[in-house]
């Protein structure tokens, strides 16, 4: 009787492709197995190793929510073997994923909370699992704020589902651009995202604040959050780091004594300012 | 559970070969063209007469250099996936030293923490060891600051202390008494023997208790920067350690399929943690060499409760410019 | 001067950042020492159990950036720093060679052509053992010579402590660690160890220095010097030039003169 095998992964169906921005895609997967399609579950931050079969496996979060059955969705910039390979997929190829992996946001504890999320660019997807999740539920929340910007208009992301958050009242979205980044028609702000939300001046009273962006951006922005009175225990984020395993043996994802695929990959700040800075 | 046990040469001959009827292979030390290494053996008189350690570790026995870990046939639209089953022979190691087998433990605890990785577990499941005490050491070893020692018994089935006339025979564990149960007439009672005696000293090195308390803070220190500047970035250290773990998956493909193997990777080497954005966390040979000083004294101690060294001292051998573990470690100790 | 009177003075003045030379090791051996302050320059010491190629260190990042070096030199040494300024790694200013003759005293080569002037006073000459190995692979038939090193290089893992010993190989990314494509494979097996020692083999014809540290090197014993060694004769033979004979060298294998001997390209 042998155990199971852990690198082995699930058969997906690309049961629909978006292009987001140049280079980035979503994949909407189905699995092609019923019986693991009716099993499958997973919590809001996690993530998978997604195949290209014939070039390797590569990570990235679970975009979708937990609320939504029948399939997940991945999002991802083509940058590598791996992500130029998927890039070339088609709807109703077949691509493989392991998981879920790693930790959660824990929504159970926001219950009655503002929630503020804050991304940029490419790093809207794990946030966006979160920000489905927590508007599928919505009744358990308080107010919902979105701040999200890219360099220009053609690099937001998820640019339908915008439009859904623009219109919906019971959620307030900011949407912004690098200055230089606008189109004539543009609607938004201008500006930086750790700029802009120096003016929106969040109260952090019973909020929790979700970050995740580019290294500089989260820089930058986490000052402004310190300085309107965040706490560190009040404000997550999500880290990458390269993987291979995800199952916390491989040995290369830590940072310090932490392994982002088993510990993280969310983070609050407070654990995060634990670690050492090597990442 | 030891019971001690006197076991002449002529003994080990009749165990040898009851473990051979008993359809297992023997994998021992030998010395083709002054190389010493673990391979194939029949008899004892086979195994090398002469070796300190092999260079390689034992560790290839239960997870080995290249291993298919799946497989798949590709078809336009279609994928089928097969899983891989390692091949798992019946096998006995016999003469490595305490140190090494000591290493099985912390090749476990990553293999089996939290998820069970089968491949490990298989082959682990139909090893057994025969280690054999140490009658010498050189300048290498540090077994004894790490909580090992020329006699330990740690990972070892059968334990044997050289003696005149053959050895001094510890079954330590249910596989031991399974052995031992091939060939127990020539297990013969052993009364006051002095193990200690028999064995070399190896004084401790260093306070491994205190140079672990005093890792984080030096975390930040240049002393990783100065000890790697002649660091060559290569993975013979790893590769030839016993408790080293870390891994690489790489896919070999063409159109009609491949399979997905893993290999043995370092964090010495730059590939190790490059992302495809071209970003490294570890991007100097001094946090490469930091990672692995601490991986082993400061994250392993933490997240499994064990040390991720054994103090055999091969890496300090393989090394090509020396560098040299305990030297080191000494140093960080005294930093 | 002695080697380190000499190595203090070059720090102290601040003629060179560090002294790359060689320190007493493990088991009574030699290892490379990078001596950055005067004081440290007591434990060089100089003498035939010094078998590392320095010149390895001289394009890697974390000590070229200390800035300029002097490296102890032997004769393997010297050449693989003139291969390198042939190939342009290595300017001349940035390195100040310390041979050391059969006194003990050091001989500052400043220059390439002091280094070049130097090598002609010594004939290179392999080690015994290696001619003598090579010999016995040159009487093998080819089918004999195959298995050898089938067999060599199936104990391969794949460390790259040859490659990363070698001063020829010295590329950021190199063949091996790229992925698109994959040109040979990263795991340990049969093909993937032959092509990577095949792959180096070529890279390194025209250009091997026969130091022999990759062989050194390698922590299971496999004589991997031996096929660069062969693939640099090779070149010797056909090209008549030999690596590290002069920092205006030109790769054989990519250069054309118009008296070349072959005639396809005309």
């Amino acid at each position: 009787m042998t155990e199971p095998n852990i690198y082995l992964p699930h058969l997906m169906r690309i049961a629909r492709i978006t292009e987001e921005a140049p280079s980035v895609r979503t994949f909407r997967l189905e699995f092609v197995d019923d019986a693991a399609a009716q099993s499958f579950h997973f919590e809001t931050g996690q993530f998978g190793l997604y195949s290209a079969f014939g070039e390797g496996e590569s990570t990235f979060c679970i975009a979708s929510s937990p609320t939504r059955r029948g399939y997940i969705e991945c999002t991802f910039r083509e940058v590598g073997r791996v992500t130029a390979a998927l890039a070339d997929k088609e709807v109703g190829d077949i691509v493989g994923f392991r998981g879920p992996y790693g930790n959660v946001f824990p929504i159970e504890d926001w219950q009655g909370k503002n929630l503020l999320f804050i991304a940029g660019g490419i790093a809207l997807p794990p946030l966006r699992s979160v920000i489905w999740n927590c508007l599928d539920l919505r009744e358990r929340f308080q107010d919902i704020t979105i701040l999200y910007g890219a360099r220009t208009v053609t690099d937001l992301v998820y640019k339908h589902e915008l439009k859904d958050w623009t219109d919906r009242p019971d959620v307030n979205l900011v949407c912004t651009v690098d200055p230089g980044g606008e189109t004539p028609d543009w609607t938004g702000k201008v500006g930086f995202v750790p700029h802009i939300l120096e003016q929106l001046a969040p109260a952090p009273a019973d909020t929790i604040a979700l970050v995740c962006g580019p290294p500089i951006m989260i820089k930058l922005t986490l000052p402004v959050l310190a300085r309107l009175g965040f706490t560190p225990e009040s404000i997550f984020t999500t880290l990458e780091n390269r993987m291979k395993c995800g199952l916390g043996k491989c040995g290369r994802c830590n940072t310090g004594s932490s392994y982002v695929c088993k510990d993280g990959p969310v983070y609050t700040l407070e654990q995060l300012n634990r670690l050492p800075a090597e990442y | 559970m030891a019971d001690t046990y006197l076991l002449s040469n002529a003994g080990l001959d009749a165990l040898f070969s009851a473990i051979r009827a008993d359809g297992r292979r023997i994998l021992a030390p030998t010395d083709p063209d002054g190389r010493s290494e673990l391979n194939p053996v029949g008899t004892p008189a086979e195994v090398a007469k002469d070796y300190l350690q092999t260079t390689l570790s034992a560790k290839a026995v239960v997870f080995p250099k290249v291993e298919r870990l799946l497989s798949y046939t590709l078809a336009p639209g279609q994928v089928e996936l097969a899983d891989a089953v390692p091949a798992a022979v019946p096998t006995v190691v016999f003469g490595i030293r305490p140190c090494e087998a000591g290493g099985f433990q912390a090749l476990d605890a990553v293999f089996n923490w939290d998820t069970r990785d089968r491949f490990f577990n298989a082959r682990m499941a139909a090893l057994a060891v025969i280690g054999v005490g140490c009658t010498r050491r050189d300048d290498a070893c540090f077994c004894t600051a790490v909580g090992g020692g020329p006699g330990a018994t740690r990972g070892s089935d059968l334990l044997l202390t050289p003696m005149a006339e053959g050895y001094l025979a510890e079954v330590l564990t249910e596989k031991g008494r399974a052995l031992q149960a091939l060939a127990p007439d020539r297990f013969q009672p052993a009364a006051g023997v002095d193990k200690a005696a028999l064995l070399v000293q190896v004084p401790p090195a260093f306070d491994q208790p205190a140079l672990t308390a005093r890792l984080p803070a030096l975390f930040d220190s240049e002393l990783w920067a100065d000890q790697a500047l002649r660091c060559v970035g290569c993975g013979a250290c790893a590769y030839v350690c016993p408790t080293c773990v870390c891994f690489d998956i790489q896919e070999e493909a063409d159109r009609q399929g491949g399979q997905r193997l893993r290999a043995w990777d370092s964090c010495g080497s730059r590939q190790f943690t490059l992302h495809a954005s071209g970003h490294n966390p570890r991007d100097t040979q001094g946090q490469r060499w930091r990672q692995r000083i601490y991986h082993k004294f400061s994250i392993y101690p933490e997240r499994y409760g064990m040390l991720g060294c054994v103090g055999c001292g091969k890496c300090t051998r393989a090394c090509p410019v020396d560098m040299n573990l305990q030297e080191h470690l000494v140093e960080a100790a005294q930093a | 001067m002695e080697l380190i009177e000499k190595a203090k003075q070059l720090l102290e003045t601040g003629a060179v950042k560090a002294v790359l030379g060689f320190e007493p090791g493990t088991h009574g051996g030699r290892r490379p020492a990078i001596v950055r302050r005067a004081e440290r320059a007591a434990r060089l010491v100089f003498d035939p159990g010094c078998a590392q190629n320095l010149a390895s260190y001289v394009t890697r990042k974390e000590v070229k950036r200390l800035g300029r070096l002097a490296v102890t030199a032997r004769p393997d040494t010297l050449r693989a720093l003139l291969q390198l300024m042939a190939e342009r790694q290595l300017r001349e200013e940035d390195v100040l060679a310390l041979a050391v003759d059969a006194g003990g005293q050091v001989v500052e080569l400043e220059t390439a052509q002091a280094m070049e002037e130097h090598l002609a006073l010594e004939p290179k000459e392999l080690p015994a053992r290696d001619r003598e190995l090579m010999d016995r692979l040159r009487r093998m038939t080819r089918e004999e010579r195959w298995a050898f090193w089938q067999k060599e290089l199936s104990r391969c893992v794949k460390c790259y402590a040859c490659r990363n010993s070698c001063p020829m190989c010295y590329c950021e990314h190199c063949t091996m660690d790229c992925n698109r494509p994959q040109w040979v494979p990263v795991p340990s097996h049969a093909l993937g160890n032959l092509e990577y020692h095949m792959v180096r083999a070529m890279h390194l014809a025209g250009r091997c220095v026969e130091c022999g540290d990759c062989g050194r090197a390698c922590p299971v014993g496999i004589p991997v010097h031996l096929l660069t060694f062969n693939a640099e004769e090779s070149v010797h033979a056909q090209f008549g030039q030999r690596a590290g004979a002069s920092a205006k060298l030109d790769y054989a294998l990519s250069t054309f003169r118009p008296d070349d001997k072959e005639t396809f390209i005309r």
